[in-house]
């Protein structure tokens, strides 16, 4: 891929393409950590740290081990539990090396496991039969993209969340699922930037 | 079939619905329901993988170390998903293509691991697979009608045949749509049961009642590690 192309990549998986608002990945941390500011851009640094290194592990196993041992059908196991691994090593490693860090970050890490945006991503890259450095684009993109729509997510819920005008059936969950679709749809007019 | 296992299903269906009342497995309730046949292949395709893996769990559980359950749970549900997955491209190769990467993402679908873990670990093989059973027919029921509603405002069309005179919104079935309708329900679903509340004379639903996000999750336990912090995840 030429740099003009891995660029528009980048643009249409944070914007075109936004995996929470068009692709529908990651949802329930989309609407369960979106109540606070600072808890959802803490959610969204995670996210973005453990997609990358999910996507760079799962490509490596995919194309180095599932592809020459014609295990490619195993992909939704072995992904799965790669990243399981990678999730728990990942918290190890923060605990031990930096503890700052591990407080901010550490309690969504076990969080994410069960988070589909990561396998999804992971996925996504597998079926556009991607190489490793339009995969790691593409997972940039799309973490970044989790990262924007949760933070501007938060910061909504933040102004709306004890206004006197919501009736009381819509407050919480149902009036997040409103609000995200009416982001959703000010995020469709990004649709015309890339064929 | 005895009182308590006819309760069991009901309980999935009703009481304990995971898309209107538990609110989790979101992510295929929004991106499946853009027509009645999508919503229904997914509910059937989980419910499968609901059954057979709470069957299994529930047949392990006495072996299974109480450390390492977590992931044993997701190998047995990850493999049964790729079963549904070659069954699926096999016999409904359209289907599958439409469901396209939500048929893998079944694994993390939160309503199968919150099973496991909250039903098939702690009972036995009988009861689980009604367990199973019930909530997959909640989850397909509340996918189908989702889906329906969609596809009738969204198209024009149920099951793909024309059925309405005036112009479908087109939005309806997009993306947007998706969240809005769903947000809808779950409005109307709460003033529901706000009423039905008070019609008993029990006053306001508590809190703790409600349609939550993240209260129902398996993983809701693990972010208790900081109670402060998890105080905002509930609301």
């Amino acid at each position: 891929m030429t740099m003009t192309e891995l660029f528009l990549l980048f643009v249409s998986s944070i914007f075109v393409h936004n995996i929470l608002l068009s692709r529908f990945l990651g949802c329930c941390p989309f609407m369960g950590v979106s109540s606070k500011l600072k808890t959802a851009q803490g959610m969204g640094a995670a996210v973005v740290f453990v997609i990358m290194l999910a996507s760079l592990m799962t490509w490596l196993t995919y194309n180095y081990l599932l592809v020459p041992l014609h295990l490619e059908y195993l992909y939704t196991l072995s992904f799965i539990l790669v990243i399981a691994a990678l999730v728990q090593f990942v918290e190890l490693a923060l605990k031990k090396l930096n503890p700052a860090l591990y407080k901010s970050l550490g309690i969504f890490l076990p969080l994410i496991t069960t988070n589909c945006a990561v396998l999804g991503v992971a996925v996504l890259n597998m079926n556009e039969g991607y190489g490793l450095v339009p995969a790691l684009v593409n997972a940039l993109g799309s973490s970044l993209g989790f990262l924007l729509a949760i933070s501007l997510m938060a910061g909504i819920r933040e102004r709306i969340e004890d206004n006197e005008g919501v009736p009381d059936s819509l407050k919480g969950l149902p009036m997040a699922l409103i609000t995200a679709g009416l982001m959703s749809i000010a995020f469709m007019g990004f649709t015309g930037i890339i064929k | 079939m005895s009182q308590s296992n006819f309760r069991i299903i009901t309980n999935g269906i009703l009481a304990e619905n995971p898309t209107f009342v538990q609110c989790i497995g979101l992510c295929p309730t929004l991106a499946v329901t853009t027509s009645v046949a999508n919503g229904l292949g997914m509910g059937v395709a989980a419910t499968f993988v609901l059954v057979a893996s709470n069957i299994v769990i529930s047949l392990l559980r006495k072996m299974v170390p109480d450390e390492v359950r977590i992931p044993i749970f997701i190998v047995v549900i990850a493999g049964f998903v790729t079963v549904i997955e070659f069954l699926m491209k096999g016999f409904a190769p359209e289907l599958n293509k439409s469901l396209g990467i939500f048929i893998p993402l079944i694994v993390v679908n939160c309503i199968i691991l919150a099973r496991a873990e909250a039903f098939a670990s702690k009972n036995g093989v009988f009861a689980s697979a009604l367990d199973g059973i019930g909530m997959g027919l909640g989850f397909t029921i509340a996918l189908a009608f989702l889906g329906a509603v969609r596809e009738i405002f969204g198209a024009g069309t149920f099951l793909g045949n024309p059925v309405v005179s005036f112009e479908p919104a087109m939005l309806i079935v997009l993306a947007p749509g998706g969240f809005i309708v769903l947000g809808c329900f779950m409005g109307a679903f709460r003033a529901l049961q706000a009423k039905a509340a008070k019609m008993k004379g029990l006053g306001a639903v508590p809190a703790e009642a409600r349609p939550m996000g993240c209260g129902s999750c398996v993983m809701a336990k693990f972010c208790k590690k900081d109670a402060s912090e998890c105080e905002e995840a509930k609301s």
